[in-house]
C-alpha cells in the first residue's frame, strides 16, 4: 500500500487516536479507585499535620478517627447546619453567595485541648491553593498551619507548602486588641506589619504570598462570625 | 543483528551527548525546561530522570513504527505518542507512588513540551533501530540531566546556601546573624540559570575548540 497516499495516512491516524485514547481511558479508569483513595488519605494527613501530628499514609486513617473528635458544617453566619464536612468542596462552596455557602469544621483533642481546623483555599500563581489552619481554643491564636498547592514553581512559590514557612504561623494572631479581624500579613522584605501577624513571605514567589494572604483573609472573614460566636 | 549490543558505535550513542552533541549546550535544547526546575537540585534530579525514561521509551516505540508512519503527519505521531506515555507515567505514579507524584506535580506535564524528545525522535529514532534509539534515548536522557544537575547545585548552592535541602553555610556567617555573608536572590530567578548555562556553554568551548562555530 502507497505509505504516501490519503487512505492510508487517514486510516493510520484514525486507528491510531482510537488506540491510545481506549489505552488511556481504560488506564485511568483501572486507576481511578487507587487515585480516589490517595487523595482522601492525603486529606486527612493535611488535616492531622495542622494540628502538628505526623501521619503516614499507612496510620493516617487510625490517627484521624482517634484524634479528630468532631466534624461539622457550618454556615458563614456561625450557626451549624446539615452536611458532609469531609467531603465539601470548597471550590463549590466559594462560588456560592454568602449565604447559601456551607464551610467544614473539624475538632481535634490534643495533648493541649481542643483545636479547631478550619480549610482555606484560594489563588496562587499558576492554580489553586489550599490549607489547613488549627486554632487554639481563644479562636484567636493559630496553633499549626498546612499548606499545598497544584502547581506553583518549585523552589519559589512551592515552598509555601515546606514546614519552615509553615512553622512560621505558629502563635500568630487572627484580632487585634480591639477584636477585629486583622488576619496574617506574609510580608516581603522591609514590609511593615505587628509581629503577632506577621510571616515572612517567600523570596521569588511574590505572587503565590500574596495570593495566601488573601486567600487567609478571605478565609477568615467567612468564619469570623463563627469564631466570635465561639468565643464569647 | 551481528553487531555486539554494547559496539563501539553504541556506546557513543550513549557518550556523545555527555559532550560533544549535548543537547542542551551543543543543541541549545529544551533550554525552557532546564531553567525552570533549576532553582533548587531535587527537582533538578528528578526532572532529569523523568526526561530519561520517557525520552528512551518514545525512542523505542517511534523506532518500532518508524517503518509505517506515514511522512505527513510524522510528527503529529511522534507527539501522540509522547504525551500517551507521559499521560501513563502520571496516572501510574498517582495511583501507586503518590509521594512522587506530587514531587513532581507539573514536570511531567512539561515533559511533552521538552523539545530534546521530538528533537531526538525526529533526528534518530525514525531512522534506526529500537535498540540504538534506546540507548540514544538515554545518553541524551544523560547529557540532560548533566547540565541540570551542575546548574541547579550552582543555583541551589548560591542562592539558598544549601545542598538538597540541607544547610551548607553556616547561620552565624549571615549579615541577619552579624556575619558578613548573603545569600543571591539572583540565583533563584530563572535569568541567572541561563547565565549560569550560558557559562557552562563556555567553559565547554574553550575546552572543546570543535564546536565553536565560524
Amino acid at each position: 500500500m502507497n505509505r504516501n497516499g490519503n487512505t492510508y495516512t487517514v486510516l493510520y491516524a484514525a486507528i491510531m487516536v482510537t488506540l491510545v485514547a481506549a489505552i488511556l481511558a481504560s488506564v485511568s479508569m483501572a486507576l481511578k479507585p487507587q487515585q480516589v483513595r490517595n487523595k482522601e488519605i492525603e486529606k486527612k494527613q493535611s488535616i492531622l499535620a495542622s494540628v502538628n501530628i505526623a501521619s503516614t499514609a499507612e496510620n493516617a486513617d487510625e490517627i484521624y478517627s482517634e484524634k479528630i473528635v468532631s466534624q461539622y458544617v457550618i454556615n458563614t453566619k456561625g450557626d451549624k447546619v446539615e452536611g458532609d464536612a469531609f467531603n465539601i468542596d470548597l471550590k463549590k462552596e466559594h462560588a456560592k453567595s454568602n449565604a447559601e455557602m456551607h464551610l467544614p469544621v473539624f475538632e481535634c483533642k490534643t495533648d493541649e485541648g481542643l483545636k479547631y481546623v478550619l480549610p482555606v483555599r484560594g489563588t496562587g500563581l499558576w492554580g489553586p491553593i489550599w490549607g489547613y489552619i488549627s486554632l487554639n481554643d481563644d479562636m484567636n491564636t493559630i496553633y499549626g498551619a498546612n499548606f499545598d498547592h497544584e502547581g506553583e514553581t518549585p523552589g519559589l512559590g512551592a515552598e509555601i507548602s515546606t514546614v519552615p514557612f509553615e512553622k512560621q504561623f505558629i502563635g500568630k494572631k487572627l484580632f487585634d486588641d480591639k477584636g477585629t479581624l486583622y488576619s496574617i500579613i506574609v510580608a516581603k522584605v522591609g514590609q511593615d506589619a505587628p509581629a503577632e501577624h506577621k510571616v515572612d513571605g517567600i523570596s521569588g514567589g511574590t505572587i503565590t504570598s500574596k495570593g495566601l494572604e488573601q486567600m487567609l483573609l478571605d478565609d477568615f472573614t467567612r468564619y469570623e462570625e463563627f469564631l466570635k460566636k465561639k468565643k464569647s | 543483528m551481528s553487531e555486539p549490543l554494547f559496539s563501539k558505535k553504541n556506546l557513543k550513542l550513549l557518550s556523545d551527548p555527555l559532550n560533544s552533541s549535548n543537547p542542551i549546550t551543543v543543541q541549545v535544547l529544551g533550554i525552557c525546561s532546564a531553567l525552570a526546575v533549576t532553582a533548587q537540585l531535587k527537582p533538578a534530579v528528578v526532572m532529569s530522570i523523568s526526561v530519561m525514561a520517557v525520552l528512551a521509551f518514545a525512542n523505542v516505540i517511534i523506532s518500532l513504527l518508524r517503518n509505517t508512519v506515514p511522512n505527513r503527519i510524522r510528527i503529529i505521531v511522534q507527539l501522540v505518542v509522547i504525551a500517551s506515555l507521559v499521560i501513563l507515567v502520571d496516572q501510574v505514579l498517582k495511583a501507586y507512588v503518590y509521594d512522587v507524584s506530587k514531587q513532581l506535580s507539573v514536570f511531567v506535564g512539561l515533559i511533552i513540551t521538552n523539545c530534546i524528545i521530538m528533537g531526538r525522535l525526529e533526528a534518530f529514532a525514525l531512522g534506526n533501530k529500537p535498540w540504538q534509539s534506546f540507548l540514544d534515548g538515554i545518553g541524551n536522557g544523560a547529557g540532560y540531566a548533566v547540565i541540570l544537575i551542575i546548574v541547579g547545585f550552582f543555583r541551589e548552592l548560591l542562592g539558598s546556601g544549601s545542598i538538597f535541602g540541607f544547610k551548607l553555610i553556616p547561620e552565624s556567617w549571615y549579615i541577619t546573624n552579624g556575619g558578613f555573608y548573603a545569600n543571591n536572590g539572583m540565583m533563584i530567578l530563572p535569568p541567572m540559570a541561563l547565565i549560569t548555562v550560558g557559562i557552562i556553554i563556555w567553559v565547554q568551548r574553550s575546552r572543546n575548540r570543535k564546536l565553536i562555530e565560524d
